[in-house]
């Protein structure tokens, strides 16, 4: 069962972290990204830029506008994310606690990524 | 002979290959990437060169020779390490004859059982399963799973290496464990069938070739293990569900539920096969969970229509199996077969503790069957909110988009002619 894990974080959040700190968090990412290499549980991920440089394209004038700036006005922003492909639900949230920007205020969120197969009715 | 005829032998010859080189010299991580090695040479050289005399001997000799390169280059690594001097006697000495080994029959089945190994988890021993049994390459398993060929790569290295940390060897489990390990392999190979059971259609073809693979695999547990009652009812079971193929999608990739399928479409070589090897069984063995199964599937494959089904006898199948396994999922089922024997309003009293379990409640197949029985109960508003329900919870994209129609169907203004008002 493949799950999108969401990061959710303030950007900028990292600046007021010291370089030691920094470091830390860098250093528990990598150790998660390699265990789950590892397993062969991880499908993929990505780390997104700063929602600065976001141009968010929606109706406007009855035509696709394009305005600069996220879609969402909030505190948190949508940072990156990774997917998994586990046996089971507890095991991609426990992946998710482990994730560093929880500890530091952020968020993550556990969707299951929808299948292509299905069964009989 | 053709790529496929070229295929299809190499894979019915790997586990006993792979077999008898783990009964020579142990380590069967190195073993099986030498033959995964050796499959791929064949797979590039015979097609053009032409098929050996001995597929067997060839590949044994390929995969031999990778071993012993490897080991040689190894040596030369780390020349004084005692590893290799315990290792070496083993691979020269200790050998047996070849006139001394086992049929290399039983070594499928000895790798069956090591492949689907306690230590594992369940999607590590379904990835090992289609690699050292089934002989398909890290490349295919990877794509009929929809992840990157590195992630399976890994998943089954993990896979080799728990089993060997976990201390096992390449022997028959013991009395004792073999029955529960034979369950475990009933239920991987059962999983992989149904993970290939899906709409077989555009990027899906290449998992659709699971249901294949775990009807091979299963063919040759049946020929492996004639006289168990449960490997003969799984074998039937697969058999009698995949007669639908044909029929289950509609031409846009839909989902057709099994009432509403063009049943001259079913497979009739599958399902005589099917109810002849469950028929059989159930004469022999004591009726097993899987028998059963197999058996309410024959009962739908003899009707010659959902109206006609002999849902009293389908009803009855399902009251012995909750008793052999229960299990809410089958409760589910059980509440159709009473709705279609008692009236719909019986069916869905069957529903209603299912809402406290934790395995059902809020389970998309509690949400669908209720729609459906709502709807054969005359209450179109209910049952269209359940199959609004079951759309938001099912994962499956085939799934929401039937579920989702059934709704769409019931919110249709009514028609004047059937409901004056």
């Amino acid at each position: 069962m493949k799950y999108m894990l969401l990061i959710w974080n303030r950007p900028g959040f990292a600046e007021s972290l010291s370089e030691s700190e920094r470091t830390a968090l860098f250093g528990e990412v990598d150790e998660i990204m390699k265990e789950l290499t590892e397993s062969g549980e991880l499908v993929g991920g990505q780390a997104l830029a700063d929602p600065s440089q976001t141009r968010t394209v929606r109706l406007g004038g009855g035509r696709p506008e394009v305005t600069d700036g996220p879609f969402m006005e909030s505190k948190e922003q949508f940072a990156g994310y990774l997917m998994v492909d586990c046996d089971s639900v507890e095991r991609a949230v426990e992946i998710a606690q482990r994730w560093p920007d929880v500890r530091l205020g952020g968020a993550l969120e556990v969707r299951p990524v929808m299948d292509e197969a299905g069964t009989e009715m | 002979m053709t790529d496929r005829a070229v295929e299809d032998l190499l894979r019915t010859v790997a586990p006993q290959v792979l077999g008898l080189l783990v009964r020579r010299h142990g380590q069967f991580d190195r073993c099986e990437d030498a033959v995964q090695e050796a499959l791929l040479a064949a797979a590039t050289q015979w097609p053009e060169q032409g098929v050996p005399d001995n597929p067997r001997a060839w590949l044994l000799t390929v995969a031999t020779r990778r071993l012993t390169d490897e080991w040689r280059s190894e040596r030369a690594r780390r020349e004084r390490e005692v590893a290799v001097a315990i290792r070496e006697p083993a691979y020269a000495a200790v050998a047996p004859p070849a006139d001394a080994e086992p049929p290399a029959e039983d070594d499928t089945l000895t790798l069956l059982f090591l492949c689907c190994h306690p230590a594992l988890a369940r999607s590590a021993q379904v990835a090992l399963t289609l690699r050292a049994v089934g002989g398909l390459t890290t490349a295919q398993i990877a794509r009929a799973h929809l992840v990157p060929e590195a992630t399976m790569s890994q998943r089954i290295r993990r896979a080799k290496q728990r089993v060997e940390a976990a201390g096992a060897t390449f022997t028959m489990p013991s009395a004792a464990e073999r029955d529960e390990r034979l369950r475990t392999v009933l239920q991987v190979l059962y999983l992989i069938f149904n993970e290939g059971y899906t709409a077989s259609s555009g990027p899906d073809l290449h998992r659709a070739e699971l249901t294949s693979e775990a009807i091979r695999l299963t063919r040759i547990l049946h020929r492996l293990l004639p006289d168990d009652g449960e490997v003969a009812g799984l074998l039937a079971l697969m058999l009698l569900t995949d007669a639908h193929r044909a029929a289950r999608t509609g031409p846009d990739g839909e989902l057709v539920p099994l009432a509403e399928q063009d049943r001259s479409r079913w497979d009739r070589a599958a399902i005589e096969e099917g109810i002849a090897l469950v028929t059989a069984a159930l004469t022999w063995s004591p009726p097993g969970p899987y028998q059963v199964q197999a058996a309410i599937a024959a009962v739908h494959a003899e009707a010659p229509s959902a109206e006609r089904t002999d849902w009293a006898q389908i009803l009855a199948l399902y009251r012995l199996l909750a008793r052999l396994a229960p299990n809410p999922m089958i409760t589910l089922n059980q509440a159709v077969a009473v709705a279609m024997v008692d009236g719909p309003r019986a069916g869905l009293a069957l529903l209603a503790p299912l809402d406290a379990d934790e395995r059902t409640a809020g389970h998309h197949r509690l949400a669908a069957v209720r729609a459906h029985l709502l709807e054969l109960a005359g209450e179109p508003a209910a049952a269209r909110e359940a199959y609004r329900a079951a759309a938001r919870a099912t994962t499956s994209r085939p799934e929401q988009r039937y579920l989702e129609l059934r709704a769409a169907r019931l919110a249709a203004p009514p028609d004047p002619t059937k409901e004056p008002r």
